[in-house]
């Protein structure tokens, strides 16, 4: 199933990591955030949703080592964002998807305002497709349940496709192997 | 049809930027929906989604009553009204009690179905569409010429030129920074809104959750940043079932815009925090305005099962001519003539239902299962029962329904065309056939039509019979297709009776909504073709086939004359197309065409009623290609050439054009001979090649076969 994700969530524009550990997973995203620029400037700055994925990392330590990465998300701090992290629930094989109960609205903010999503998920999240996931959500519990399928995209100047109009102009997936190990 | 109408027919087939943009878009959009929907079985898909729609559309009330109780219990708050005006009343209420000042829109059909933008902003709200298309056609004060793609019809120039005007800044016509500008623009009108505004593409009644599906992102925006969300949900959204989602879901994305999902799909139920920690004012409204009666009209309760993916405005030939400005109103294309029947009212209807020419793209791949042309022919007979015949139109019908002066008349053309013949082709043909148009010769009415010709064939006595029915233009235009499948028939065994009170099928009155007239040509022809014990009724016409088995049986129930059903059902069992009987014939060895003849290359039309009502398409190639003819297919091969019975004459400047493609499409094949089952295409395609001067034959297959018989045995 991996491989159908992978194909199909490339073949809709995202770009697709994968690491056996949370620690080096940590260590790509630590690099990506400086690499893109984040620092400590309206605009520039990056907020991280805390989540499964940041469950026993020392948080404080990454603001320091990373000005302008944020674990606070608000409007305020998610419109200035450049980058913003946040852990889904389920990836479907084959649309390419990820999904994810949204209800809490930092979950929203930090996957809608910012240029780049950065959205983390375990491997053994990934299912078959909608059919399935549909026995795993129910809206009794997730007031907000959003799918995301690639970057926003539109075509609607000339039908010529064009990525990034009011969503994230990146989706950046993190697929970790071992979610559950020791935290790093 | 009223000038102004056709003015603007004439305006949109003649501005190159509109066909270009929709002609290139609905080519690409047929490979790539194909594609999208590659390892889906679409009809046992599109059975389900007919069935789970027509069931919420069978139960409204209880929809309504499931839907409210469980979004109220989740803190939502649902408002249903019937009346349009009661629901701008109750959004100016919530916007005024709230002190709303701007409001953010994420792509509602429902809100433009009821003007509801420019009653905000007369109450001095100022209303922002985020959605690109929508956008831009509210930046230009126009409106939708696409239910998905509302600014199809506008170039990047026109665009950057809007946005330089908003933005008060020179702008190129590059489009990712047009894009770019969109995004700056209105991040800070939906960090600023009061007020979202969403429509619903599903409201599902088990759990009072709204679905809503975009690319763009700005529904997610609509429904997150301002603290009040009102979603504006027509009732013909509901599906019963949480789980109902899911074969919308696959449907909706691949018919909509090719793509396997949209970027995003939100399912909203009751409200979720806002960013202040508060809780967001869900509002729900759920609005009729004529959906709950469409539901209790037997014919057009179908209808509900739309999903709005405007598939049928992508494959139509004549909405890619003209867009949504000329075909539809609110809604537009197929689906939007009927809407706009129903929700606006019958009478707007009455000039664009016309412009459908009944090729049946539509209904093969609605993913509702939506019989759109049997609808619009409803509608065409509503308007006919309540308005009435043009004039001209029942001069027509009334010498139509009168056999013996009908074909008298069709007799007397045939004397009085031929100082104007050329050729084979007429210029001007006499009488209510005079008003052709250029780009295509007629064809010069037999000196001598089949019936007369018949009488002088000498057949072989046969053990089986069958009937052939010829249909006018066989008879009075193109006898000698008529004497070819005589030949075909007698060498197979059969010998051909040729019942002499036949008249015309009735499709022409029928498709102009003259049901009477039409039932009447009916009745005339059960009895005519049902007078002689045979085997089969055949007939090399494809429109008159279907006439025969489909509609003779659907006229009489329009009409309640079910005392004709019996019979009519008897003659539809009776009834063959040429190709399907010959390839028939072929298989059981009682027909046997020369051997490796090399004939050379053709190209074979598919006729929109044998292609998609005869389900027929392989028994005419398999045949061509026996008799030694190297296939050639050619691009959009099953799309219709623009005849569409008396649609040509009704509306040449539509017709001309889908001609001209279909000419080209041929030219490019490569093929020297282009074949095709239905002597109206025939009459049109010929023509055309006639005044285009390409050296391509044009022949009915019949013709085609019974130059390569194999000589009988001994």
């Amino acid at each position: 199933m991996f491989e159908q994700f992978k194909s199909r969530t490339e073949g809709v524009g995202s770009e697709l990591h994968r690491f056996r550990t949370r620690g080096e997973a940590l260590n790509f995203i630590s690099t990506f955030l400086q690499d893109e620029g984040t620092m400590n400037a309206p605009g520039s700055y990056a907020v991280w949703v805390p989540g499964r994925f940041l469950t026993g990392i020392d948080t404080a330590r990454l603001s320091a080592k990373i000005p302008g990465l944020s674990f606070s998300v608000n409007r305020e701090t998610a419109a200035d964002s450049l980058i913003g992290i946040s852990d889904m629930d389920w990836a479907l094989a084959d649309t390419g998807s990820l999904v994810a109960d949204q209800t809490a609205v930092e979950q929203r903010l930090a996957s809608t305002l910012p240029a780049i999503h950065i959205a983390i998920i375990g491997t053994d999240r990934i299912l078959a497709d909608k059919a399935a996931v549909f026995t795993k959500i129910t809206p009794a519990t997730s007031r907000y349940i959003a799918f995301i399928t690639g970057p926003s995209r539109t075509a609607d100047i000339e039908r010529v496709l064009t990525i990034g109009v009011h969503g994230p102009k990146r989706l950046v997936i993190v697929l970790v192997d071992a979610m559950e190990g020791v935290a790093p | 049809m009223k000038s102004d109408f056709k003015d603007s027919i004439e305006k949109a087939v003649n501005n190159a930027n509109l066909t270009g943009a929709l002609g290139k878009f609905s080519e690409a959009y047929k490979v790539n929906r194909a594609r999208a929907y590659e390892g889906i079985d679409f009809e046992a898909l599109r059975t389900v989604i007919a069935e789970r729609k027509g069931y919420a559309a069978t139960h409204l009330d209880q929809m309504a009553a499931d839907f409210t109780r469980n979004a109220e219990a989740a803190g939502a708050r649902v408002f249903c009204t019937s009346d349009p005006e009661k629901v701008k009343e109750y959004i100016l209420k919530v916007a005024r009690d709230n002190n709303v000042r701007t409001v953010v829109k994420s792509k509602s059909m429902a809100t433009e179905e009821i003007h509801l933008n420019s009653y905000l902003e007369k109450a001095g709200i100022s209303v922002g569409e985020t959605d690109l298309g929508e956008w831009i056609i509210q930046l230009a004060g126009q409106t939708p010429s696409h239910m998905v793609m509302p600014a199809i019809h506008m170039t990047k120039e026109e665009v950057s030129e809007l946005f330089s005007k908003e933005i008060d800044q020179r702008l190129t016509t590059d489009i990712p920074q047009l894009v770019e500008v969109a995004r700056r623009e209105l991040r800070s009108k939906f960090l600023a809104a009061d007020m979202g505004i969403s429509g619903g593409n599903l409201a599902v009644a088990e759990t009072g959750s709204i679905v809503l599906v975009t690319n763009e992102g700005n529904a997610r925006m609509v429904t997150t940043l301002p603290k009040i969300h009102i979603a504006l949900v027509g009732i013909e959204k509901f599906v019963e079932k949480f789980s109902d989602i899911v074969p919308i879901l696959d449907a909706l994305p691949r018919s909509a815009t090719a793509q396997l999902l949209t970027s995003y799909v939100s399912i909203i139920t009751g409200p979720s925090p806002n960013t202040d920690g508060s809780t967001k004012e869900l509002h729900i409204i759920l609005m009729d305005n004529r959906r709950s009666e469409m539901a209790h009209d037997p014919k057009f309760r179908q209808a509900l099962q739309c999903i709005r993916c405007g598939s049928c405005l992508n494959v139509c030939p004549v909405f890619r001519l003209v867009g949504g400005h000329v075909f539809g109103k609110i809604y537009t294309g197929g689906i939007g003539t009927i809407l706009t029947a129903w929700f606006d009212e019958l009478k707007k209807s009455e000039e664009i239902q016309g412009l459908c020419i009944q090729c049946g793209n539509c209904k093969e791949i609605c993913p509702g299962k939506i019989d759109i042309p049997e609808l619009i022919l409803e509608i065409r007979r509503r308007l006919v029962e309540k308005e009435g015949l043009p004039i001209l139109q029942k001069a027509i019908y009334s010498v139509v329904n009168n056999r013996r002066l009908f074909h008298g008349m069709l007799r007397a053309a045939s004397i009085a065309g031929r100082p104007f013949s050329s050729g084979k082709f007429l210029r001007h043909l006499p009488l209510f056939l005079a008003d052709l148009t250029d780009g295509r010769s007629l064809p010069a009415i037999a000196a001598e039509p089949f019936r007369d010709r018949f009488q002088k064939i000498k057949q072989p006595k046969c053990s089986e019979k069958a009937a052939f029915y010829a249909g006018c233009l066989i008879d009075f235009a193109y006898p000698e297709m008529g004497e070819a499948l005589v030949k075909i028939l007698n060498r197979a065994g059969i010998e051909v009776v040729f019942p002499e009170e036949q008249t015309c099928c009735g499709a022409p009155a029928r498709y102009s909504g003259a049901y009477e007239v039409a039932a009447r040509n009916a009745a005339d022809n059960i009895n005519a073709l049902l007078s002689e014990e045979v085997q089969y009724v055949i007939s090399a016409c494809p429109t008159c086939t279907v006439a025969l088995v489909h509609e003779f049986s659907s006229t009489f129930q329009s009409l309640g004359q079910t005392e004709w059903l019996p019979r009519a059902q008897e003659l539809a069992g009776k009834t063959v197309d040429f190709s399907t009987l010959v390839k028939k014939l072929v298989d059981e060895g009682r027909l046997t065409l020369k051997e490796g003849q090399q004939l050379g290359r053709i190209t074979y039309h598919d006729s929109c009623h044998l292609k998609r009502t005869l389900q027929v398409a392989a028994e005419p190639r398999q045949l061509l290609s026996r008799a030694g003819y190297e296939l050639a297919e050619m691009f959009e091969c099953d799309m219709c050439c623009g005849m569409g019975g008396s649609y040509s004459i009704k509306l040449p400047e539509i017709s001309a054009p889908i001609l001209q493609r279909k000419l080209q499409n041929i030219k490019n094949s490569g093929a020297q001979t282009v074949a095709m089952d239905c002597p109206g295409c025939v009459m049109q395609i010929r023509g055309g090649m006639d005044q285009d001067g390409a050296a391509i034959s044009v022949r009915h297959s019949v013709e085609l076969l019974a130059e390569q018989l194999e000589n009988p045995r001994g």
